[in-house]
């Protein structure tokens, strides 16, 4: 409902845009020009390599439990809760690229498609759940398609699903992350997370970056 | 028997910044759905009240803190082992009223805001009153009616962030009829 008047409301503006554009236009530069004059904010002179705080997985279990509620709430399929969570997946996946790029590889990205997913298996795992992966796999009879199979993932630690909604993983979440990390450093994915020897997150690329890679190892 | 010898006191720790990130996510995301900052405080501090009143069971059974006797000890437990148990900080506690109901919690640093920067147009944006909503449902649950809010936040250009508690009253219990 709420989305939709917003959506609305964006139409309307749009349409009535056209004659003030000159006006907006103006406005909307004084209001960058605030923004990068105000004082610098404290958040940007800290270092990106802090020591490690840690939380207790109690806190994390429960904030994620109320997030998988919240997203229920909104939706009517298991397909598009999965849907949600992944979404959510995406911000954190995006958040996390940038700084583990600057804090582990010295601000260097991966241009291969094997080293991009060992990246994954190995750093991001780290940062987000302290250990690798269990395994990486690539499927037999598609080069396209990869696996990362987690046995008992954190996130699913907690959470018992209920038999009528069998299929919903809430690894979801953790596929979104891992969509974002590829599609940011230009390995366009689809990733989605499946129960199978425990969780499996099935990452499937486009044509076309395969295509490149071979390309790049023909060199 | 044996799944409680196998049960630790101590809990599993993590590194914060997946759960900063996922707090993030679920903020940027009620933004999204909501059409102003108050509905967004609201239902911030609606999920942290569930997170509280199941929170409280996992502290007791962890902490084998007993009854506190009053405010006061109360906001040293919240303080230097709820927070440190769960956040791993301890804020301060300072402030307190001449009446003795009402103190402040002085976080220097919070998990939830690291990487976090207010946009101009989300200035009545409460980013972490989660917290707010963890406290009084956790409270609630041990018999205390609490009011709790942010009076300063570091994300609003404060110093530091400060949680200011009041204690309004002792919930009784209603026993169910027939219970001891």
């Amino acid at each position: 409902m709420v989305a939709k008047r917003q959506e609305r409301r964006l139409v309307k503006q749009r349409g009535s845009s056209s004659v003030f554009f000159r006006t907006t236009g103006l406005k909307k530069r004084r209001k960058m020009d605030t923004r990068f004059t105000r004082g610098k904010s404290a958040i940007l002179e800290r270092s990106l390599t802090r020591p490690k705080t840690e939380v207790s997985v109690s806190a994390f279990a429960l904030l994620f439990s109320e997030m998988v509620q919240y997203c229920q709430s909104r939706v009517y399929s298991v397909s598009e809760l999965q849907a949600r969570l992944a979404d959510l997946g995406q911000g954190v996946g995006a958040s996390l690229l940038d700084v583990l790029v600057l804090r582990e590889k010295n601000g260097k990205r991966e241009t291969k498609v094997l080293n991009i997913l060992l990246f994954i298996k190995v750093s991001v795992w780290k940062a987000l759940f302290g250990k690798e992966a269990d395994k990486l796999e690539q499927a037999n009879d598609d080069d396209k398609t990869y696996y990362i199979i987690e046995k008992e993932p954190l996130i699913n630690a907690f959470i018992s699903v209920p038999k009528e909604n069998s299929t919903l993983n809430c690894a979801a979440f953790t596929a979104g992350i891992v969509e974002a990390i590829l599609t940011h450093s230009g390995f366009s994915a689809k990733v989605t997370a499946h129960w199978h020897k425990g969780t499996t997150l099935m990452i499937k690329f486009d044509e076309a970056v395969i295509t490149r890679d071979k390309a790049l190892d023909g060199r | 028997m044996s799944r409680q010898s196998n049960r630790t006191t101590e809990s599993k720790k993590m590194n914060s910044e997946l759960f900063t990130l996922t707090y993030g996510a679920l903020v940027t995301q009620l933004c999204k759905d909501y059409e102003n900052d108050e509905e967004v405080n609201k239902q911030l501090d609606k999920m942290g009240y569930n997170i509280g009143v199941r929170l409280i069971e996992d502290f007791l059974a962890r902490s084998s803190v007993g009854r506190c006797h009053d405010f006061r000890e109360t906001a040293d437990v919240i303080a230097k082992v709820a927070f440190k148990m769960y956040l791993g900080i301890t804020p301060s506690v300072t402030n307190w009223s001449p009446a003795g109901d009402e103190f402040s919690l002085i976080l220097e640093s919070n998990p939830l805001v690291d990487f976090v920067e207010l946009p101009d147009n989300h200035s009545n944006l409460v980013y972490s009153n989660l917290l707010c909503g963890v406290l009084r449902g956790a409270l609630e649950m041990v018999q205390m009616a609490v009011d709790v809010r942010f009076a300063q936040d570091t994300l609003r250009g404060d110093n530091v962030t400060e949680i200011r508690m009041k204690f309004i009253k002792r919930i009784e219990e209603n026993l169910p009829a027939g219970d001891e």
